[in-house]
């Protein structure tokens, strides 16, 4: 049977209940949270500060670094605390994609830390860990051409779905896993893609009818993070 | 007042903030035909030119502006202060009023030491501070409160003129220094007024956003006194 009708009731390009703040962080220079549904980001922007130690400077550009962790508590099993493979990874994409909206040409010599942590997971956690980490560099004060969005587009069976949950994710079909995964972040305004991932089979043709839900997707997080951060006083 | 209003509507990264005809001032770019914001401020727009006013953010070091820092090391050209900008201030020897020996550095500004002083050269990576002025306003603080605020909020404590310093001036009997970096040395005779003065500031910086914050501002002195 193909998968027409969603888990939880959704149309196919429907977002999960969506919710963000700004300042939510007092000591850090600026923060973000971000929920999607059962899944929620905080983030923690400090600086632009200076680096050290000083041979990690860079004297034409600042750096981005962006550290990635799940709580423990953050899922059915508990994960073991620190640094994994998998938060490596993720660390360094969404690093990845957050740089080509940040002007760091502007703060030479200086590092700017984002801290996500993910409190509560329910897949798509690296979007919204984006989401709520272009909402705090927004808070920082550091300047940005542009603001990013993400979500992840999923495939079950052959329907095309916005923002999936851990259910979907597991999907299968006769026995055998049907579902793929491909979490996408574009900027606000020129719509370039600055994160593109995909976990399991997709047919090329397909490709284009993803991207085209990953925009209407990321335009409706996008008024979610513009409203969030209008909020702040 | 409409107009008034419109002027602090507040802009994200990124949201088209102008068209061509303007031309882009502090923290705004060109983005094909439209002006844009690169930070979350509020939108000012004079004649020709449009701007965008930080709403939050670490503290941007400009010429001209007395902060207060503190010092962090001493070398023998001069001391290293943190004035809590992204970079770390430097004050050279010259630059300190009267003749100090090099071994003679420490007693005069130790480390831990916070002093009043004016930022006379920005540089691309750094920020020179002197402690050299013809009123003798800037000093070593030696005693007192220090209250921490937002640095983009100071104009608001501040007031137009100096007014609603003025007034937390002579209301508690202290004597107020506002660092533009966001720290305020409070100093009086007595604890408790500094402690009234930081409650002031306090509240203060909560309510910037408000309308008629004076005439609040003077409510919430008055509330104090009437606890007393």
């Amino acid at each position: 049977m193909a998968y027409t009708k969603r888990f939880d009731g959704r149309k196919t390009d429907e977002l999960r209940e969506t919710s963000a703040k700004v300042g939510v962080v007092p000591n850090a220079d600026g923060s973000a949270i971000f929920q999607q549904g059962d899944t929620i980001a905080i983030a923690a922007v400090y600086g632009p500060k200076i680096l050290h130690p000083k041979n990690q400077q860079n004297p034409e550009k600042g750096v981005l670094r962006v550290h990635y962790n799940m709580l423990s508590f953050s899922v059915g099993e508990r994960i073991k605390p620190g640094v994994s493979r998998r938060s490596q990874e993720i660390s360094k994409v969404t690093e990845w994609a957050l740089a080509p909206v940040v002007m760091l040409e502007e703060l030479p010599g200086t590092v700017i830390d984002v801290h996500i942590n993910i409190l509560q997971a329910n897949a798509g956690t690296r979007c919204a860990g984006i989401n709520a980490a272009a909402m705090a560099l927004a808070h920082a004060g550091v300047p940005m051409k542009e603001m990013i969005s993400a979500v992840a587009i999923g495939q079950m069976g052959t329907t095309i779905v916005s923002d999936v949950t851990k259910e979907e994710e597991d999907y299968e079909e006769d026995g055998e896993k049907a579902a793929t995964d491909i979490p996408i972040a574009m900027l606000s305004n020129s719509e370039k893609i600055t994160l593109l991932q995909l976990d399991g089979q997709l047919p090329v043709k397909k490709m284009k009818e993803v991207l085209e839900a990953g925009r209407d997707a990321c335009k409706k997080l996008h008024e979610i993070q513009k409203n969030a951060l209008k909020e702040y006083k | 007042m409409t107009e008034k209003k419109e002027k602090r509507e507040i802009v994200i990264p990124g949201e088209i903030i102008a068209s061509e005809e303007f031309l882009p001032g502090d923290w705004t770019m060109k983005q094909g035909k439209n002006i844009i914001s690169t930070r979350l401020g509020i939108v000012e727009k004079s004649d020709k030119l449009v701007k965008v006013i930080p709403l939050s953010g670490v503290y941007i070091p400009r010429y001209g502006n007395v902060v207060i820092g503190e010092v962090k090391d001493i070398t023998t050209a001069g001391w290293v202060v943190d004035v809590k900008g992204p970079y770390q201030a430097f004050l050279p020897l010259r630059e300190c009023p009267g003749f100090v020996e090099v071994s003679e550095m420490e007693n005069v500004y130790g480390i831990g030491d916070l002093l009043v002083t004016k930022i006379f050269n920005v540089g691309r990576t750094s920020v020179d501070l002197t402690m050299k002025s013809r009123d003798r306003s800037l000093n070593k603080i030696r005693e007192g409160t220090i209250v921490t605020v937002n640095p983009h909020r100071v104009p608001r404590v501040i007031g137009k003129e100096g007014s609603m310093i003025t007034l937390i001036k002579n209301a508690t009997k202290t004597n107020i220094t506002v660092g533009q970096n966001g720290l305020i040395w409070v100093s009086g005779e007595k604890v408790e007024s500094e402690l009234a003065a930081k409650k002031i500031i306090e509240f203060i910086v909560e309510n910037t956003t408000a309308d008629g914050l004076t005439e609040k501002v003077e409510k919430f002195i008055k509330d104090l006194e009437d606890k007393k």
